[in-house]
């Protein structure tokens, strides 16, 4: 089963176990990881599952649909790197990815 | 340090949530999670969608995994009813009779489904969607060749219809308004999910409603409308509107007005006592009034106001109020609400499916529609929140950012 590895805005590392089909931001939430709040609940309308993607990892997660592009748009610390993580779906290429929380999703 | 009892009553999406932010809040004393049905607190929005088409189930939908509760010393009392909230004694007595005191509760029953006294409503097969109990009976009784007749043209119905029809089902939506959507948006939203759906094949009945169900052997056969005409049906959903789980509430003598009334803290007239979620009638800092407002980013923005009230901690900034809704390709998003209204201006042309509602007041943008639309809505969201001034002429104009919008 793929390995993600949540990297909390203050440093700490949480790696879990998340199985494909679930995507990255399920993979926080149901192992408790902190730092994703994912109000909507994966709908792409919120953008408070905001991650930044390990430079690493950037190309094999793909890149954000128009649709999250223009979510993202209006996210708070945008970066090259950022995605919402409702959106990255798990696979086992994603083995031994590793996401970065921002500090606040609000 | 917050160390007191706190008592939540109601295990939904608002109760779940004031669980966790209590704690993350830094709240260490004990917390009791009562819920009436017996499932940990669930989404209900995939109810009418993932659920209904097969892609998620109880797991999925969780808020968070059983784990949670135990990590965070949040104790789960599941199908378990309240009976009584005795606020003089800082009590609350469960069904039996078993008493749970509290420092402080935060009452999060929700709202249930509004019944129509319809003869022939209590038939088999006439349905209502609250629960993920309700959504596995719905789901079982949706297949290809069915026909479901759905009462209600609002979210519920709507979004139903969509996903019965990806299932192969035949739908027909009854609604008693000249338009769908009649209570909670304007025209040209109804007008366009109406031409979308009937291009699904969905079957509206306008202006109509249902005068009785009929059936055979216990099963509905029929809805017969009020002008006499009988719509053939299978299954019947009833989606008209909800009613807020206040009845614990008045009968403790807090001030209830269709939804138990709370102040920006989410508390009731009792200091001891908040109330969060669909069961609520809350204010709206931005447009100054009381509403009873029934969406998960209300639920959300009370349950972190009880638990800031409690902790100390900081409470969230005022959100502007917010909605999405799901239907076959069409992803629609709601910022703020339609009051004092002047007109419309509409970014995009509806029959591409890419479009924006907004309602104006002036040059200010009181909400906004947005379907297929992120960047409307979400800038749409920062313009109503700021109650910043915008150039209509920019506004209508898609090929101008929405961040160049303000004037």
């Amino acid at each position: 089963m793929p390995k993600i590895t949540y990297i909390e805005f203050d440093g700490t590392e949480h790696t879990v176990d998340v199985r494909n089909g679930l995507t990255v931001m399920e993979g926080a939430i149901k192992n408790n990881v902190p730092g994703i709040d994912a109000d909507c609940g994966g709908a792409c309308a919120c953008a408070t599952c905001h991650v930044y993607v390990d430079e690493a990892w950037r190309e094999k997660t793909g890149t954000a649909s128009a649709m999250e592009e223009s979510m993202l748009d209006f996210a708070q610390n945008v970066q090259p790197n950022s995605r919402l993580s409702c959106q990255i779906k798990v696979t086992d290429q994603l083995d031994g990815l590793i996401v970065r929380m921002p500090e606040e999703q609000h | 340090m917050s160390t007191g009892r706190v008592v939540i009553l109601g295990a939904g999406h608002a109760g779940g949530s004031a669980a966790a932010f209590l704690r993350q809040y830094g709240h260490t004393g004990p917390i009791t999670l009562v819920g009436e049905e017996p499932l940990l607190p669930y989404q209900r929005p995939p109810l009418s969608k993932a659920w209904l088409k097969g892609e998620a189930g109880e797991e999925e939908l969780q808020l968070r995994p059983a784990s949670f509760y135990a990590e965070n010393d949040i104790a789960v009392r599941l199908g378990v009813r309240a009976t009584r909230i005795d606020r003089r004694a800082r009590q609350l007595v469960l069904e039996g009779g078993e008493i749970l005191p509290y420092d402080a509760l935060i009452i999060a029953t929700g709202a249930r489904p509004r019944r129509l006294a319809l003869p022939g409503g209590e038939m088999a097969r006439t349905l209502e969607l609250r629960t993920a109990a309700d959504a596995e009976m719905l789901k079982a009784g949706i297949a290809p060749g069915k026909r479901l007749a759905i009462v209600g043209g609002g979210y519920v119905g709507l979004e139903v219809a969509a996903s019965a029809r990806a299932l192969g089902a035949e739908v027909v939506v009854i609604e008693r308004e000249p338009r769908i959507l009649a209570r909670v948006a304007g025209p040209v939203l109804s007008e366009f999910f109406t031409g979308h759906h009937r291009k699904h094949g969905v079957q509206f009945e306008l202006n109509a409603f249902v005068e009785a169900l009929e059936g055979e052997g216990g099963q509905v056969k029929a809805a017969r409308l009020n002008d006499g005409r009988r719509i053939p049906c299978d299954l019947v959903l009833i989606g008209v509107g909800a009613l807020p789980n206040q009845e614990l509430a008045a009968e403790a003598d807090l001030p209830c007005e269709d939804g138990v009334v709370v102040d920006e803290e989410a508390r009731t007239a009792d200091p001891a006592v908040f109330a969060i979620g669909d069961v609520t009638r809350r204010p709206l800092p931005l447009y100054r009034r009381l509403f009873r407002l029934e969406s998960v980013p209300s639920a959300l923005e009370q349950a972190k106001q009880a638990a800031a009230a409690i902790t100390g901690h900081r409470p969230p900034p005022p959100e502007v109020p917010w909605f999405w809704s799901d239907q076959y390709d069409l992803k629609l998003q709601i910022a703020g609400l339609p009051f004092e209204v002047d007109d419309v201006v509409v970014r995009g042309d509806p029959a591409t499916a890419r479009f924006a509602v907004f309602h104006m007041k002036g040059d200010v943008i009181q909400a906004v529609e947005a379907v297929n639309s992120p960047a409307e809505f979400m800038g749409g969201k920062l313009l109503i929140g700021a109650k910043k001034a915008v150039s209509r002429e920019r506004l209508a104009d898609p090929a101008v950012s929405m961040k160049e919008v303000g004037n």
